[in-house]
């Protein structure tokens, strides 16, 4: 019997497996010649040739420059010569009068900045001028209406010239003259002002002198010691804002901690009425389900659109946006939790007369904790990164604050130093989960 | 367990009533972190909700009755256009297909990327075992950074278009994917690499014949729920930044008052995608992991 099964079977089992091979040779070639089609067709479609054309280098100096070292604006109103000397430009970065940094003097109408390396600009009554070391000096003076400038011939491609603006760019920084004003940037490494702004009485002191007038120095306020004077001038750092990012990013961790634990805590039960061996009512238990294939089907960003013209901007809008989303999605991964336990254990819970809220206590809950609190703590992690776009959406937390720092296109330094602490944020939560999962699971 | 099983007879171990209340001494104890913790939880819960509203423009029962007015004057408007709607679902389906694009883009990408970099952080299948760290620390770092963070960079420094949130897409996949690709190709079985490696094989060909195709379907099972994933990513993106049918519906919000049939047409179109790809992506996987 089995001699002769064999031998008949053996024909068209050869065939089979040749059948398969061949089949599977074909689809090793198709699935990369599938994918290759459609990076192609992609290729055409998103007009990647036309990316070139479009990608803007001179940003990416801007935005890798300000990421490592921070710009000084000294500028003269060419009508009222009026100097001012502000750290990116900024009012809230500007130098008060007379206390101008050591590489800018000023005497009468004569303003001298010195770029370092031997690059000299000068600011007079006559115009300004600028020595640059290997090339010569570049005279600019305004002569009725339009600007006259004396340089070295051929002028070189770092100077941009015509009858209204002249722009010089070095290594050593950025000069422009135009018919209103004149303007120098000195760009230096690091992130000026990051402690203390320059209306701080603490504003440019090191850390030893800082130290020193925290422990002993006399009171600069009367009424507060150093130390709180310190901190609460650093807080309100009205550059770098600490205290609002500092909010802004607890803000964020509220929102992914308020979501996700709302969710778990509204999707238990109703995983309890989706799944079949609790569930006995079949309409209700397909209702449950439709419910929760509803909400997931809507998506995120509908919910958080409805949810902000309801509630208005804030935290609690993002928090109730990421409840109700993963409400949905937790009520299906609990409900089938709920539909692979060992029914023995129930089953053993029933046999001492127990109730069903007391089956569901001590015989359903303990299986599945270890799914459910590991299914959580997963989300509250990946939850804190979707709380940043969130965020920028109902306008809270660190993403409106980085969103709109981008929007601006100016304070790149502020994105960086944003995106290193969103990016801190999300490690930390990640191995909070993690730590939580091995705690709440092992111990 | 065992002194209570032996019940009341004890000189074997130690004393029954001991025993007996040892354990009940531990429930106890352990009802007691239970609750402590619960309470905590609750608090917790309870202080950060009202520090959230606190900070919120609306508060929560100020805003509950509206929560029904933004849909339902959404909808009587469209509802009174009806006529209009499947014409304008009609003209979004390119954006969609664009935003579907971005999606699928992303997903093979980062997929192809996250297989390389799955099976060089998997110790005992890595080409360079010596720096498998280093390859999971990229894929952490890759995971860590938010898609909104990079795509907002990007369209400043390419311009607008899908491809800022395909890389953006694609580099948080390659992260995400990564890791739990590499948790498949770890449980893999290694006979087959160490027959290739007693035929000379190259490290390409021990992981293209040897483990790739034993890991393939979980790994297209999670590629599928990736997409799932990327899907939504891709329209919160084009809300955010640019690109696909999330900038068709942020632009439809800001007309103001009159685009609401239009906005009702993109709801609509997203959700009804949103459902089939989730109902063919849940198919598929059941298939591929439960077997055919």
């Amino acid at each position: 019997m089995a001699v002769t099964d064999f031998t008949g079977a053996r024909a068209p089992l050869t065939e089979t497996v040749i059948r398969r091979f061949t089949l599977r040779r074909r689809m090793a070639l198709a699935v990369p010649a599938v994918i290759c089609a459609y990076f192609v067709y992609i290729f055409f479609a998103f007009d990647i040739a036309g990316i070139a054309a479009r990608m803007r280098p001179d940003n990416a100096v801007i935005l890798l420059s300000d990421f490592w070292s921070y710009k000084t604006h000294v500028t003269r109103d060419n009508r009222s010569g009026r100097l001012s000397v502000a750290i990116e430009g900024e009012a809230k970065g500007a130098y008060p009068e007379g206390q101008l940094p050591d590489w800018v003097m000023q005497t009468g109408d004569t303003t001298v900045i010195d770029l370092g390396g031997g690059n000299i600009v000068t600011y007079d009554a006559a115009g300004a001028r600028y020595v640059v070391p290997g090339y010569g000096t570049i005279d600019i003076a305004p002569e009725d209406g339009k600007l006259r400038l004396t340089a070295p011939e051929p002028l070189p491609d770092w100077i941009n010239a015509s009858d209204n603006r002249v722009s010089v760019t070095t290594d050593a920084g950025r000069f422009a003259y135009t018919r209103s004003k004149v303007e120098t940037f000195r760009y230096q490494p690091g992130r000026e002002l990051f402690f203390f702004t320059l209306d701080s009485p603490f504003a440019g002191k090191g850390a030893g002198e800082l130290a020193a007038l925290a422990l002993w120095g006399d009171r600069v306020d009367h009424a507060r010691s150093n130390l709180g004077y310190m901190l609460s001038e650093f807080w309100n750092n009205r550059m770098w804002r600490h205290g609002d990012v500092a909010w802004a990013m607890f803000e964020t961790v509220l929102m992914a901690f308020l979501g996700t634990m709302g969710a778990a805590v509204i999707a238990l039960p109703l995983g309890f009425l989706a799944a079949r061996n609790f569930m006995p009512l079949g309409p209700l238990r397909f209702a449950m389900r439709r419910v929760f294939d509803f909400i997931r089907g809507v998506d995120g960003l509908i919910w958080t659109i409805i949810l902000s013209r309801a509630f208005g901007p804030g935290p609690m809008t993002g928090a109730l946006a990421i409840l109700l989303t993963d409400t949905g999605s937790f009520g299906k991964m609990f409900s089938e939790a709920l539909e692979n336990i060992d029914e023995k254990q129930v089953e053993g819970i029933r046999s001492t007369g127990a109730s069903a809220v007391q089956r569901a206590r001590f015989g359903v809950i303990p299986q599945v904790t270890p799914v459910l609190v590991s299914q959580v703590l997963y989300y509250l992690e990946s939850n804190t990164r979707s709380a940043t776009v969130i965020g920028a959406i109902v306008g809270g937390g660190i993403g409106l604050l980085l969103t709109q720092a981008i929007i601006t296109q100016k304070d790149w330094e502020e994105v960086a130093y944003y995106m290193v602490l969103i990016v801190l944020m999300v490690m930390a939560m990640d191995s909070l989960s993690g730590w939580l999962r091995k705690k709440l699971i092992k111990g | 367990m065992v002194d209570i099983a032996f019940g009341p007879q004890g000189d074997k171990g130690p004393g029954p009533t001991n025993g007996r209340d040892a354990y009940l001494d531990l429930v106890r104890r352990r009802r007691m972190y239970g609750g402590i913790l619960l309470v905590l939880f609750v608090a917790l819960m309870a202080s950060g909700f009202r520090l959230a509203e606190s900070r919120n423009a609306g508060g929560f029962i100020d805003g509950l009755p509206q929560v029904f007015a933004f849909p339902s004057e959404v909808i009587s408007e469209a509802w009174a256009k009806r006529a209009e709607v499947p014409g304008l679902i009609w003209a979004h389906v390119p954006s969609l297909i664009e935003t579907i694009n971005i999606a699928a883009v992303s997903t093979l990408a980062g997929g192809l990327a996250a297989m390389v970099l799955a099976l060089l952080s998997t110790r005992g299948l890595s080409r360079w075992p010596r720096f498998t760290g280093v390859f999971r620390r990229m894929m952490d770092a890759f995971r860590a950074v938010p898609e909104i963070v990079i795509a907002l960079v990007l369209i400043y420094l390419l311009g607008g278009g899908p491809v800022p949130a395909v890389i953006a897409i694609a580099l948080h996949t390659s992260g995400a994917l990564g890791k739990l690709f590499s948790e498949v190709a770890e449980n893999a079985d290694l006979k087959p690499v160490e027959g290739l490696t007693s035929v000379g094989a190259t490290w390409g060909q021990k992981m293209w014949l040897g483990v790739i195709p034993q890991a393939a379907p979980n790994w297209l099972s999670y590629a599928l729920l990736r997409f799932e994933i990327n899907v939504r990513a891709s329209a919160i993106l084009g809300f955010v930044g640019e690109g696909g049918i999330g900038h068709d519906l942020k632009l439809a919000m800001q007309w103001g008052q009159g685009r609401y049939d239009e906005v009702v047409a993109i709801f609509l179109l997203l959700f009804l995608t949103i459902v089939a790809i989730d109902r063919l992506s849940d198919r598929a996987r059941e298939k591929l992991v439960r077997g055919r």
